[in-house]
C-alpha cells in the first residue's frame, strides 16, 4: 500500500504548519486533524477547518484522503474556526437561564418590584398558569437536549452563546417582569381567552416534541446521515405533509398560544421575533432539501402551509 | 449618527459593472444623487444666509426644519436601493445609520421643540451638512464616471473630523433634551394598561446615548480602513506608472 505524505498549510499567511509522512491512504479527515491536533495542541479538532483550496469550502470529517482530488503528496490547508464551544453546553446554558430568570420574577425576588411586594404571588390565576406553561417549555427544550436531539456538528463558535444567552436571557426577563408585575392586566376575554390560548399552547408543545422524536429516529445513532423527514403514525407529524420545518411551526403557535394567554406586548414582540429567525432558517432548510433530494415533494412550504 | 459611508473602491467597481447592465438603475441612482447633493446644497447656503443675516444660530433650526426633515427622510430609499441590489451596501448598516439620523431629526429636534436653539444641533447640522454634500457628490461623480480627485480626497480625509464633531453635537442635545423628555413623559407608557407593557422615553434616551460608545469606534475605523484602501491603493498604481 501506498502511503501518503500530508502537508498542512496556513489558509491565509500559507505558512507550512505540518508536515505528516506515511499517512494511510484510507485515513479521514478526522484522523488528520487528530494527527495535526499533536503537533499544535492549541487547535483542538473542533476548531479546524482543513480544505482543498485556502479559500475553498471545508473537508468533512468523513472525507477520505485517497478519495480526494490530491496527489500522493496532498497539500491541504487550515483556517481557525476560533474557540468552539459544545452545542450541549450552549442549548443547557441557553435554556436554563429563561427557567431560573422567569422564576425569580414570578416568586418577586427583592430588588425588582417595589419593597412591599416582594416575595408575595399574584392574585391572577392566569400568571400561575403562565409560569407553569413557561417553566414547562424550557424544561421540554433541557430534556430534548440531553436526551432527543441528534446533532450533526459537534460545536459552534465561542462568540454564539453570548448572542444566544442576551437574546434568550434578555427577552425571557422582559417578558417575566410584565406579566408577574403587581400591576399586571389579566386578558381581556377572561376565562376563554385562557383557555382557548392553553389548548393552542398545549397542542402545540405536543407538536413539536412529535417532530422532534420523528426528527431523531430519522438518524441512526451515531450516525451523521441526512434523509427526507416524512409523516408516521403519530397524527401531529402530518404537518410534514404541508412543511418542511413541522418544529418551527409548533414553536410559533406555542408562542402565539402563549401571548394569547398573557396578552403581554413583550411577549408578541419575542414571538414576532422568533417566528422572523425561524423562518430564515426554515427557508434555509428548505432549500437545503430541495438541492440535496431530487425527489423533495412539492407541495411542502419551509414554514407556513401554502404560504411561507 | 454619521452619513452611509460605502466601500468606494469595490462600489466603483459594481457601477461599471451595473452602467453597462442596467441602464435604468444608473440613470435612477444618477438623478438621485445630483438631488440629493442638490438638496444638501441648499440647506447649507440657507444655513449661511441665515447666519449672515441674523448673526445669530437662534432660530436657525426653524428656518431650515422643513427642508432638513425632507431630505433627510427621503433618504429613507437607500434602504431600498440595498434592498434591491441596486447599490451594494449592506441593508443592515445603512438601514442603522439611515435610521440614526431619522431619530435625531424626529424625535429629537422635532419632538422637542425646547432644545431648537441649542450650539450643539448646529454643530450637527453643519457636520451633516459638509459630509452629505460631499458623500452625494462623489456617488453622483462615481455613476457619471468622472471622479475629480478632490472629491475623493474630501470623502475620505473630511469623516476624520466631521465624524466626532457630528457625534458630539448629536450626544449633546440628546443630552439637552433629556430634563424636558422627562418633565414632559413624552412617547412614555406606563402600567397598569391593557397590554402589559411599560415604555419610558427618558431612558430609551440614556440607552441610545450609551449605545454610541460601541457604535461610533466600529464605523470610524471601518472608515479608516476604507481610508487607507482607497488612497494608499491610489499610491501605488502611480509608482507604477
Amino acid at each position: 500500500m501506498k502511503h501518503y505524505e500530508v502537508e498542512i498549510l496556513c489558509a491565509k499567511t500559507k505558512d507550512k504548519l505540518c508536515f505528516l509522512d506515511k499517512v494511510d491512504p484510507n485515513s479521514t479527515i478526522g484522523e488528520i486533524k487528530a494527527m495535526f491536533h499533536r503537533s499544535h495542541p492549541q487547535w483542538y479538532p473542533a476548531r479546524q477547518s482543513i480544505r482543498l483550496d485556502a479559500k475553498g469550502k471545508s473537508l468533512k470529517d468523513e472525507d477520505i484522503l485517497q478519495n480526494l482530488p490530491v496527489g500522493t503528496t496532498a497539500t491541504l490547508y487550515f483556517r481557525d474556526l476560533g474557540a468552539q464551544i459544545s452545542w450541549v453546553t450552549v442549548f443547557l446554558t441557553e435554556y436554563g437561564g429563561p427557567l431560573l430568570l422567569y422564576l425569580m420574577f414570578y416568586f418577586r425576588v427583592p430588588f425588582i418590584y417595589n419593597t412591599k411586594y416582594d416575595f408575595t404571588t399574584s392574585k391572577h390565576w392566569v400568571v400561575h398558569l403562565a409560569c407553569m406553561c413557561h417553566s414547562f417549555h424550557y424544561v421540554k427544550r433541557l430534556l430534548e437536549t440531553l436526551f432527543v436531539h441528534r446533532f450533526s456538528h459537534g460545536t459552534m463558535p465561542l462568540r454564539n452563546i453570548f448572542k444566544n444567552c442576551t437574546y434568550y436571557w434578555g427577552f425571557s426577563a422582559w417578558m417575566a417582569y410584565y406579566i408577574n408585575h403587581p400591576l399586571y392586566t389579566p386578558p381581556a376575554y377572561g376565562e376563554q381567552q385562557v383557555q382557548l390560548a392553553l389548548i393552542i399552547f398545549l397542542f402545540c408543545q405536543i407538536g413539536n416534541f412529535s417532530i422532534h422524536i420523528a426528527l431523531r429516529n430519522l438518524r441512526p445513532p451515531g450516525s451523521k446521515a441526512r434523509k427526507i423527514p416524512y409523516p408516521t403514525k403519530n397524527p401531529f407529524t402530518w404537518l410534514f405533509l404541508l412543511v418542511s420545518c413541522p418544529n418551527y411551526t409548533y414553536e410559533v403557535g406555542s408562542w402565539v398560544g402563549f401571548t394569547l394567554m398573557t396578552q403581554c406586548l413583550p411577549v408578541a414582540f419575542f414571538t414576532l421575533v422568533g417566528f422572523i429567525q425561524m423562518m430564515i432558517w426554515a427557508k434555509g432548510k428548505h432549500r437545503s432539501y430541495l438541492k440535496e433530494f431530487r425527489d423533495y415533494p412539492r407541495l411542502r412550504s419551509p414554514i407556513l402551509p401554502f404560504m411561507l | 449618527m454619521a452619513s452611509s459611508e460605502e466601500d468606494g473602491s469595490a462600489e466603483d467597481k459594481e457601477n461599471n459593472k451595473k452602467k453597462t447592465k442596467r441602464p435604468f438603475v444608473t440613470a435612477w441612482l444618477t438623478i438621485y444623487n445630483i438631488v440629493m447633493t442638490a438638496g444638501w446644497m441648499v440647506l447649507a447656503v440657507a444655513m449661511i444666509r441665515f447666519y449672515i443675516q441674523k448673526g445669530t444660530h437662534k432660530g436657525l433650526y426653524k428656518s431650515i426644519s422643513r427642508t432638513l426633515k425632507f431630505f433627510q427622510t427621503f433618504a429613507l430609499l437607500e434602504i431600498f436601493h440595498c434592498a434591491f441590489g441596486m447599490v451594494r451596501t449592506s441593508v443592515i448598516v445603512t438601514g442603522v445609520q439611515v435610521c440614526s439620523r431619522i431619530f435625531m431629526v424626529w424625535f429629537v429636534t422635532h419632538s422637542i421643540k425646547q432644545i431648537q436653539n441649542e450650539e450643539s444641533v448646529l454643530l450637527f447640522l453643519v457636520a451633516w451638512t459638509v459630509t452629505e454634500i460631499t458623500r452625494y457628490s462623489f456617488y453622483t461623480f462615481s455613476l457619471l464616471n468622472h471622479l475629480p480627485y478632490f472629491i475623493k480626497w474630501a470623502r475620505y480625509n473630511l469623516f476624520i473630523v466631521l465624524y466626532p464633531v457630528g457625534v458630539a453635537g448629536e450626544l449633546l442635545t440628546i443630552y439637552a433634551a433629556l430634563p424636558y423628555v422627562r418633565k414632559s413623559g413624552m412617547l412614555s407608557v406606563r402600567l397598569p394598561n391593557k397590554y402589559n407593557v411599560s415604555f419610558d422615553y427618558y431612558i430609551c434616551l440614556i440607552i441610545v446615548m450609551l449605545s454610541y460608545i460601541p457604535l461610533f469606534p466600529q464605523l470610524f475605523f471601518h472608515m479608516l480602513r476604507q481610508r487607507r484602501k482607497v488612497l494608499h491603493g491610489e499610491v501605488m498604481v502611480e509608482k507604477e506608472d
